[in-house]
């Protein structure tokens, strides 16, 4: 008897399990489906994991409030190892699936291979066309040279963020003279050294390049040698695009050698940083960003402190950091539901110059390639953030908000319409 | 110009003295039972997070000794149970063993303590700058590093060159029969060498977490320079493995200091950046400084094949 009713529970168990994982459950729901395309293995596993959880809260909460036209929104991880022929074999697979839409952010060369297989399948499957929409690879070549109907960034540019920070730093000439660019060797890295030392010029800035240093990713463990050139150069201020352990191994050698220069940088304020850097770059580093968790409190946006909080409690090792993937997530389900369905091209139309009332104010998809222009903050690190990032002790201040005009750059692209 | 010179030595011998914690059981492990141990920058890890973890309780200095012990038993049981084993079936799958372990503990670590990186950081007694040189801090912790590793230098030393623990190591090390003949417990002194190895390893990561970041990608990043000093220096040998580390250490940290290129210093001799010879005549000191150390492992293995000091070939 005993044993029967063990086997019946078992059985029930299984038959429950088997029904809740099944496509059957939703059949009369047709969630709308996003593949995220992201390593979820190996050495950038945490990266891809951070990003799988802001799509997953933010589908669910769009889910909450009805969904998109009445449907659920579904995310479909896939585990891309930050290779870009894997990335291409799965848009390849999400396309075979019928999925709608793709997703990715980390690595430009990554996006610049996503982009174009999007672009090749498009050309010959028009009868399942899929939309790429970037939330992270800001090389800007994907908005110029390279771009294209089928992709969208929510992230804003490299050329963009310097645009907005040396427009910051004409408005505050006197502490910045001499100015020591050091980034990591490659196109990312590149762009921000040539990039950076035009606009010196091209701004009038009152300012100096006095160095500039191109190091290998992830190879370099003691930075004490770079910090040494740092300080024969005289530099009282250090830009730099580095991100991960190439950016906290800096700041800490640079703090450990008592260096007084201000850090500006894209990833201050998430990739594991805050956490390694601790309270040693308090004062001292800044990062540009479209939001970070202390403009909530700043701005008075309860609604959205109440959305970081309920992500933290969800989610405690790590924070609410892609601003971007909220207002991705709400302008792909307005552009949806104006297109009425979620056939590409529709989508694409309905997304290009679409407007969004984001917390940090309106922002604009600009319909020429496919940019999206927002306000951008220039923070500084602050042990008294009310919001630290990644339990570290450390959040970030707002120094400055750069108005959506200052942040905004001229583009080449000329894309091929359907 | 002259501090800028000292103060860039220094910063390579604190960086030579943190690879020769790693490496110097590297050594031991790799001329003793030949196997290249891929596993033993994990080790290195792992000191790094125990430290941390321990650390939480009881303090620095208290985890400070604690942290290598608990890799090094760690190290034994490992050995005992694992690579013992797996040692009847010849040096490939010992290889694999090891491969796959570095693998198995980064996943471990990376499930018990997160992705992101810990907040482990140096005792505040510590947390003060000892002199400054060409407007440059030395902070006391780099001071705490290198008397740390001179200490372990000494007491690796001594114990295998006045002790008689020491004579029967090194007597292991290239007649490890004969040894046996004369009825000591070979593999218990393997097992002995191999978590004594992982220890020292543990205390590396102990003071290296600190001064680099504590994650658990810090193994990957460790893992093929301690084989270059091993190879270097050569197997099985402590001074070889102290003379390689400090060259890499110094040599590394001169390239990225100074900017220096060829043709910046000779001058052009009219020769174009461009093709093969012109890109090396031009190519600025920095970009070498990552390829040196490989550099030196390829001309070490065409060269002078058993290193530095070492006895035996590679």
């Amino acid at each position: 008897m005993t044993r029967n009713k063990k086997t019946g529970i078992f059985t029930g168990t299984v038959l429950g399990l088997a029904v809740a994982i099944s496509p059957f459950t939703y059949a009369d729901n047709h969630p709308i489906r996003i593949a995220y395309i992201e390593p979820l293995s190996g050495p950038f596993a945490n990266v891809g994991d951070a990003g799988l959880k802001h799509f997953r809260f933010a589908a669910e909460k769009i889910n909450e409030d009805g969904g998109i036209m009445g449907r659920d929104v579904e995310i479909v991880a896939m585990d891309n190892k930050q290779s870009p022929s894997e990335s291409v074999q799965l848009v390849q697979r999400a396309v075979d699936d019928g999925i709608p839409f793709v997703t990715q952010g980390n690595g430009s060369n990554v996006a610049g291979a996503m982009v174009e297989a999007v672009d090749r399948n498009n050309r010959r499957n028009s009868d399942n066309k899929v939309l790429y929409l970037n939330y992270a690879a800001v090389d800007p070549a994907l908005t110029n040279e390279r771009c294209s109907f089928y992709h969208f960034r929510f992230d804003a540019s490299s050329a963009i963020k310097l645009e907005a920070l040396t427009n910051y730093m004409k408005t505050k000439d006197d502490a910045i003279d001499d100015i020591f660019l050091i980034n990591m060797d490659y196109s990312h890295g590149q762009f921000i050294s040539k990039r950076m030392k035009e606009l010196v010029g091209e701004k009038n800035l009152d300012a100096e390049i006095v160095g500039d240093v191109l190091h290998p990713i992830g190879q370099v463990r003691d930075f004490a040698p770079y910090v040494s050139r740092i300080q024969q150069s005289g530099a009282d201020t250090v830009i730099s695009g580095n991100w991960g352990n190439d950016l906290s191994l800096l700041v800490r050698a640079i703090d450990s050698a008592g260096v007084d220069v201000n850090i500006y940088t894209y990833y201050g304020g998430g990739l594991g940083t805050p956490a390694a850097v601790g309270p040693s770059g308090e004062d001292k580093l800044y990062q540009i960003s479209e939001w970070h968790a202390d403009v909530n409190v700043d701005e008075g946006h309860t609604e959205y402190e109440k959305w970081f909080q309920e992500f933290k409690s969800r989610y405690p090792e790590i924070d609410w950091y892609y601003h971007r993937i909220y207002n991705q997530m709400h302008m792909l389900k307005n552009a949806v539901e104006k297109a009425g369905s979620t056939d590409s091209d529709a989508v694409a139309k309905a997304l290009e110059g679409m407007t969004f009332q984001s917390q940090t104010g309106q922002i604009t998809m600009r319909a020429k390639d496919h940019q999206i222009l927002q306000p951008m903050y220039i923070s500084i690190m602050d042990t008294d953030a009310k919001y630290d990032a990644d339990n570290s002790g450390v959040g970030f201040r707002t120094i400055a908000k750069i108005p959506v005009e200052q942040a905004t750059d001229e583009t080449s692209c000329n894309m091929k319409r359907p | 110009m002259l501090d800028i010179i000292a103060y860039s030595i220094l910063n390579g011998v604190l960086y030579g003295m943190l690879l020769f914690m790693m490496s110097s059981g590297l050594t031991l492990i790799f001329g003793m039972m030949g196997v290249l141990n891929f596993a033993h920058a994990s080790f290195y890890m792992l000191g790094a997070y125990f430290a941390y973890t321990v650390g939480l309780a009881t303090g620095f200095w208290i985890a400070l000794f604690l942290a290598p012990i608990l890799v090094g038993v760690l190290g034994a049981g490992v050995e005992r149970y694992g690579l013992r084993r797996v040692h009847q079936f010849g040096h490939v799958p010992e290889l694999l063993f090891t491969f796959g372990l570095a693998y198995v503990i980064e996943e471990l670590v990376a499930l018990f303590w997160g992705t992101v990186p810990v907040p482990y950081r140096m005792p505040d007694i510590l947390d003060f700058t000892v002199f400054t040189m060409a407007g440059l801090d030395y902070s006391a912790f780099k001071v705490f590093i290198l008397g740390v590793s001179i200490f372990m230098f000494a007491g690796l030393w001594i114990l295998l060159k006045k002790t008689r623990a020491g004579l029967i190591i090194q007597g292991s090390l290239s007649r490890p029969d004969m040894v046996s003949a004369l009825g000591h417990n070979v593999p218990m002194v393997f097992t002995l060498v191999f978590a004594f190895g992982c220890a020292l390893a543990g205390l590396g990561g102990v003071v290296g977490g600190i001064q680099f970041v504590t994650d658990p990608g810090m193994a990957f990043m460790m893992g093929p320079i301690v084989f270059v000093v091993v190879v270097l220096g050569g197997l099985g040998s402590v001074p070889g493995a102290l003379i390689a580390s400090l060259l890499i250490g110094i040599l590394q940290t001169f390239f990225l200091s100074i900017n220096f290129s060829l043709a910046g210093s000779i001058g052009t001799l009219g020769i174009e950046s461009g093709g093969f010879f012109g890109t090396l005549w031009h190519m600025e000191a920095t970009r070498l400084a990552p390829v040196l150390p490989y550099l030196l492992l390829v001309l070490t293995l065409i060269v002078r094949p058993r290193g530095i000091l070492g006895k035996r070939e590679a």
